[in-house]
């Protein structure tokens, strides 16, 4: 059913028709017997059967957590590099609904949609690391606020992230299930949203590297530095978008039909401005981290073996796909935008597991090695992200145009001055 | 009372000495300072007393081999371990270091790690929602968290804090035969201390462990030999760990009243130049917006 042909038979049956719809929508749109499908639901089968076990058993029972290595994969990929490629969502709108570049009106939709749901994915992986997890109201309701704690506003502010990326995403919402008024009350919070979801973001994205301030010691010294805060928000916009720009490639593909032609046509120049945005941002991180060895007195500590694997993520991961930016803007390419953007990723992946795992406790003598548990788990939360998010793109208007009523509804501001002129 | 007169004249015989006294010590000479403990290595026999005695005090499994526990673990909240040194065997008592300035409690989002006025740094069940971030953060590794149990808890030492409250020091210090254990004031201790150094300087290390160690912890800690070679970290550095987190801290209401406010002009500013633009293309008189900006 088409977005407008639902809009006007919502209107007409009311709110038994609203939910039938509803069921209607939770029915699977695609064949079901696709190779994604096949392999991902029996690993998310299997995550969840891992975590029944957690629960009953405890961490022991299915990690290699230990009291020297409290925080793993859980935390160190799933909420930290999670939440870093989550980015894109805060650096996009800042784009288009504060700086008001409309060339990238067309993708804030997705990437915000991406944004929340990573957030509640990832963010709530939290919850399967909780030793205590139906404490978690604690530091919400008022009975004990750690409020000397990074973690108190980490988490603080993924809560309140999460509603203003809805709100942010709420539109397309109203849009699907053809609520007009509810449309233009929640498209009119949509500027304070973004204001309130920068800020949050610019705070905890930074508080994710805070939290392992008080690590020092325990986390190798080319990885530890007390500007972790803020290597941790500059490498977040260009995680974000190099995640932008690969989760696009990836739709540009698999939801084809979905994507509409503005959409489609301004792709390539897009990719091209957020491949520029990533080369400056990534410049001034690799001057940030450069001080830091310089001012550190860091350069013996290269030679070693961690120096060594520092090196590959500095070198291979961060310089070089900051070249393949330069040159790929240089030549407007969008095959090097790709591959910029997919070596950052894994650089990305890499600074986040170097400070969180691999650098953490790097010389005591039993390493934290995840076990294959955690990362089933971890794949599985991943997937089932990814399976709403296909549920959402074939259903509400993200990828595709709006209803045209809400276009219409858009239009007058923007258009009215031409149209006198 | 009486023990407490006791280590008050020590100090003062310490304080005649002329011993180098830190303005911090000089700031708690009310008698409200915190408890602690003073170990001695050098007077340590390895005996396990100490294991025992908490293990009863604090209702936890006797222990069954404390020799072979060489780090506190969820079930044995103190453990004695020997080091070679160059001046032969030397045991060590670690336990949590109750710092004055605990990382594990500012790490806390809940509270429920706090460290009470008394001295001990003590954990509270009812608020831990077991993020195990005060394990994170702690220098010394002294949080243990309960893995295998599906309502695991935090367990540490907790000098004692119920004995505490009815004047009775701690399970450990009232068990150990050589009184290599002193409990007191953190005050008076560091006095005590400092006068032993000064009395036998062959006999010790011209250092306590924990006077300035992260801001200061309630456990010290006299040694013959230097610390690095007993395990402790020497690399933890003289300033409290929670301010490694201060200025981070200080930045947040700075953002959030900035940010928000720099934006929304950013974004004004956004605005009204496509307007101006739209408005120039069309040779029209400016909008009645700009003329408002203007005066």
């Amino acid at each position: 059913m088409n977005q407008a042909g639902f809009a006007s038979t919502a209107r007409a049956v009311g709110a038994r028709g609203l939910w039938r719809f509803l069921v209607s929508e939770l029915k699977p749109k695609g064949p079901l017997l696709t190779a994604f499908n096949l392999i991902s639901a029996p690993i998310i089968v299997a995550a969840a059967v891992i975590l029944a076990i957690r629960f009953t058993k405890g961490l022991s029972s299915v990690t290699n957590l230990s009291q020297d290595v409290p925080w793993g994969l859980w935390i160190g990929f799933d909420v930290v590099t999670g939440v870093a490629f989550a980015g894109g969502a805060y650096v996009l709108t800042f784009l288009v609904y504060i700086l008001r570049q409309e060339r990238y009106h067309s993708i804030v939709r997705v990437t915000v949609l991406n944004g929340f749901l990573a957030y509640v994915f990832y963010a709530g992986a939290l919850l399967f690391d909780l030793g205590r997890p139906w404490k978690v109201v604690n530091p919400i309701i008022g009975n004990s606020f750690g409020v000397s704690s990074v973690l108190f506003l980490v988490a603080w502010h993924f809560m309140l992230y999460m509603i203003a990326a809805f709100v942010e995403f709420s539109p397309a919402v109203a849009e699907w299930l053809g609520l007009r008024r509810a449309r233009r009350a929640l498209s009119a919070l949509t500027l304070g949203a973004v204001i309130f979801g920068v800020t949050l973001s610019m705070l905890h994205q930074s508080g994710l590297g805070a939290l392992y301030l008080m690590a020092k010691g325990k986390i190798h010294p080319l990885w530890y530095s007390e500007f972790i805060p803020l290597y941790f928000f500059v490498s977040s916009v260009f995680a974000g978008l190099s995640l932008v720009i690969f989760e696009g490639t990836i739709s540009q593909r698999v939801f084809r039909n979905r994507i509409s032609e503005d959409h489609r046509a301004r792709h390539d120049d897009i990719v091209l401005g957020l491949s520029k945005i990533c080369a400056g941002t990534m410049f001034a991180y690799v001057f940030l981290k450069v001080l830091d060895i310089v001012h550190g007195q860091k350069f013996g500590l290269l030679t070693t073996p961690m120096g060594q694997w520092y090196l590959v993520e500095m070198v291979a991961f961060v310089l070089v796909p900051l070249a393949v930016f330069t040159e790929a803007v240089r030549w407007r390419s969008q095959t090097l935008c790709k591959v910029g953007a997919a070596l950052t990723l894994v650089g990305i992946l890499l600074n986040r597991l170097n400070v969180t795992i691999i650098g953490f406790q790097w010389d005591i003598p039993v390493r934290y090695i995840p076990t294959v548990y955690e990362v089933v788990v971890t794949l599985g939360v991943v997937l089932a992200e990814i399976w709403v998010f296909r549920w959402v793109i074939y259903r509400m208007p993200v990828l595709s145009m709006p209803p045209t009523w809400a276009m219409d509804a858009d239009a007058p501001p923007v258009a009215a001055p031409r149209a006198a002129a | 009372m009486n023990r407490r007169g006791f280590l008050k004249t020590l100090g003062l015989a310490g304080a005649t000495l002329t011993l180098p006294r830190t303005g911090k010590a000089a700031e708690t000479e009310t008698g409200t300072a915190p408890y602690g403990v003073l170990v001695d290595t050098t007077r340590c026999a390895g005996c396990n007393s100490c294991t025992y005695a908490c293990a009863e005090a604090n209702g936890l499994p006797e222990p069954e081999d404390p020799e072979a526990v060489t780090r506190p673990t969820t079930d044995q909240w103190t453990a004695v371990r020997g080091f070679e040194t160059s001046k032969g065997e030397v045991f060590v008592k670690r336990q949590c270091m109750h710092c004055l300035e605990p990382a594990c409690a500012s790490a806390c989002l809940t509270t429920a790690m706090k460290k009470t006025d008394d001295g001990p740094v003590v954990w509270r069940e009812d608020k831990c929602m077991g993020c195990r971030f005060c394990m994170v953060s702690c220098p010394f590794s002294g949080p243990k968290f309960e893995y295998s149990s599906a309502n695991p808890r935090i367990r540490k030492c907790v000098l004692c804090a119920d004995r505490l409250r009815e004047g009775a020091p701690p399970a450990c210090v009232e068990n150990c035969p050589e009184e290599a254990l002193t409990f007191g004031r953190r005050d008076d201790l560091l006095r005590i201390a400092h006068k032993r150094i000064a009395n036998a300087p062959d006999r010790y290390v011209d250092h306590i462990y924990g006077e300035r160690e992260v801001g200061g912890t309630s456990w010290l800690y006299l040694a013959g030999v230097p610390f690095e070679e007993l395990g402790f970290p020497t690399d933890v550095g003289e300033t409290s760990y929670p301010s490694l987190t201060a200025s981070f801290l200080y930045s947040v209401p700075m953002v959030l009243t900035l940010g928000p406010a720099l934006m929304l002009g950013m974004a004004k500013a956004a605005r009204r130049d496509e307007n101006g633009e739209a408005a120039s293309a069309a040779a029209i008189p400016p909008a009645v917006e700009d003329e408002e900006v203007r005066s």
